[in-house]
């Protein structure tokens, strides 16, 4: 039972390769999400990052960053790092200082310039990091989970190629149609078959690349937003930041194991299924309220087990979902109207933000081409590596 | 010239042959099997906490999924970027008295061709890489109806 938090202003820079630093992406963003919100900057009380790593430093930084950039105005200021989960716990460190009156209007700033090619720990020799002995004793990169996924979909669903690729050929026809997108041509069945297997079964382009990108958002107290003359802003109903629950059974990245279920039963749902419940539960919302959801198409494959996990469907009717046109544009269900990761690419403090900016656009209407019809109430669904849970329900 | 062979990672398997065994923990309090090894504390969240000790995992197990590596695989993993790239295969295998499933790279020679969901594997030593002084070993998993 919480209160709603107002978002005010949403802004992007396009995401691409575009050879620059993450700061002027974050700032460009930054300021994107403060014209559309009409604020200035020196009104802002509170900034919060969503953390990378800058090169060369030995940290992560991103608040103080965007701030100085900005012009240093005072601001409070905070940065978090959770993985694909930064943003969302950025949005949800920017909700509480709101909720708990120590700011009113708080911007949240993700960016980053990734490298080209598979994402890779740092370097050393780091027996105490889970991510560095994947890659050290297994060479097991993030690929090779998604088509460890893909095939056990495979098995246990029947799942086909056919249906991974009708994933892609809807998240690049949906990408076609926003401008902030880095891959903006459609793509076919055929194409994504004849790209070169990656990892058995997925190939090149069942799977989402490396990007740079930022988003930004401007959040406030409904309050502030009312005295702002917004009547009727897209409000954040719900931020799920859940950890699992021992034991975890299903196979994780980074990790090389599960936990055993030998000691203790495995209770209600999955860790992923468990970050859409916490969500559904804090916003008081059930999944037949949805008028469109923003997942984490890490792979085509990936993002039918989210329908899954969101409770869009039973187990293992997420491809008859996909097959009956549910969740293309148009369909009871539009999932990924933005184009998804499979149109962006990852840059990871950005993404889990950049999908609260496509449910504002979409509740705002504002969407263009894209535009779901008539969308009241959305949701994201992202994970982070290590255990971090990023759901966000927003509605207006 | 003769390497010395030295485990990937300290304590994560034992032994030769027949007896090749991958090395757990599990706890002297709440029986929680931990693979990789837990040595510092028991992660059941409702156990107070017992003595870890070491224990050896089934040897056999029924495949869980499986896919491969088409494309080299970035640094700490080692290959030799003068060589072609040749594909290994991944295994993720479910053993039924420990209810957990394990990763590990399959024996060379094994293609995800050889593979289905439910086959029964087998862990067997193996290496991973060698360089001039030392021959990393690891753990590899094979489908029982394979001959050494
Ligand atoms: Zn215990």
């Amino acid at each position: 039972m919480t209160d709603d938090v107002a978002v005010l202003g949403a802004g992007m820079h396009p995401w691409g390769k575009w050879g620059r630093g993450f700061v002027e992406y974050g700032t460009v963003a930054a300021r994107a999400a403060l014209a559309d919100a009409g604020v200035d900057w020196r009104d802002v009380d509170s900034v919060v990052g969503a953390d990378t790593v800058r090169g060369g430093y030995p940290g992560y930084v991103a608040g103080a960053t965007f701030a100085k950039a900005l012009g240093w105005q005072g601001a409070r200021v905070a940065s978090v790092y959770a993985a694909c989960a930064s943003g969302a716990q950025a949005v949800n460190a920017a909700r509480t200082q709101i909720l708990a009156g120590l700011a009113d209007v708080v911007l949240v700033v993700g960016a980053d310039a990734a490298p080209k090619g598979f994402f890779r720990p740092a370097g050393g020799d780091r027996h105490d990091d889970p991510d560095w002995l994947r890659f050290r004793v297994l060479g097991a990169t993030n690929p090779a989970y998604f088509g460890l996924y893909a095939r056990r979909r495979m098995a246990v669903h029947g799942d086909t190629l056919e249906d991974f690729a009708q994933v892609k050929v809807k998240n690049a026809a949906a990408g076609a149609l926003n401008p902030n997108a880095r891959y903006r041509k459609t793509v076919t069945a055929e194409e994504v078959a004849a790209s070169a297997v990656v990892a058995d079964p997925l190939r090149l382009l069942d799977i989402c690349a490396t990007s740079d990108g930022a988003a930004a958002l401007v959040l406030c107290g409904m309050d502030f937003a009312r005295k702002h003359g917004v009547r009727n802003p897209v409000r954040i109903r719900a931020v799920s930041t859940v950890t699992p629950t021992y034991p975890n059974t299903v196979l994780d990245l980074p990790d090389i194991a599960t936990d055993s279920a030998a000691v203790v039963e495995p209770e209600g749902v999955t860790f992923r299924a468990s970050i859409a419940r916490a969500a559904y539960e804090e916003a008081g919302i059930a999944p037949e309220d949805l008028s469109l959801a923003e997942v984490y198409d890490l792979s085509t494959a990936l993002e039918l087990q989210w329908y899954e996990d969101l409770g869009l469907c039973g187990e293992g009717e997420a491809a008859k979902l996909l097959r009956e046109g549910a969740t293309a544009p148009g369909g009871r269900i539009p999932v990924n109207a933005s184009g998804g990761l499979a149109s962006f690419g990852e840059a990871v403090p950005a993404q889990a933000i950049a999908q609260v900016c496509e449910l504002t656009w979409q509740l705002r209407g504002t969407a263009g081409a894209r535009q779901v019809a008539d969308a009241r109430v959305g949701i994201t669904a992202n994970q982070g590596l290590f255990g971090h849970g990023s759901s966000v329900i927003a509605v207006r | 010239m003769s390497r010395t062979r030295t485990p990937v990672v300290a304590d994560w398997f034992t032994g030769e042959g027949e007896d090749f065994r991958l090395l757990g923990t599990r706890c002297s309090a709440c029986a929680s099997v931990f693979f990789p090894r837990e040595d510092t504390f028991c992660r059941n969240p409702g156990c107070a906490g017992g003595e870890l000790l070491s224990a050896p995992l089934s040897r056999r197990g029924r495949v869980w999924s499986y896919t491969d590596s088409r494309y080299r695989p970035p640094a700490p993993y080692v290959s030799d970027p003068e060589l072609p790239w040749q594909p290994y295969t991944l295994i993720a295998v479910e053993l039924e008295a420990e209810r957990l499933v394990v990763l590990g790279q399959a024996v060379p020679g094994v293609s995800v061709a050889d593979l289905e969901v439910g086959m029964e594997v087998e862990v067997v030593p193996g290496v991973l890489d060698e360089d001039a002084d030392t021959t990393w070993t690891t753990w590899h998993w094979r489908p029982t109806g394979v001959a050494a």
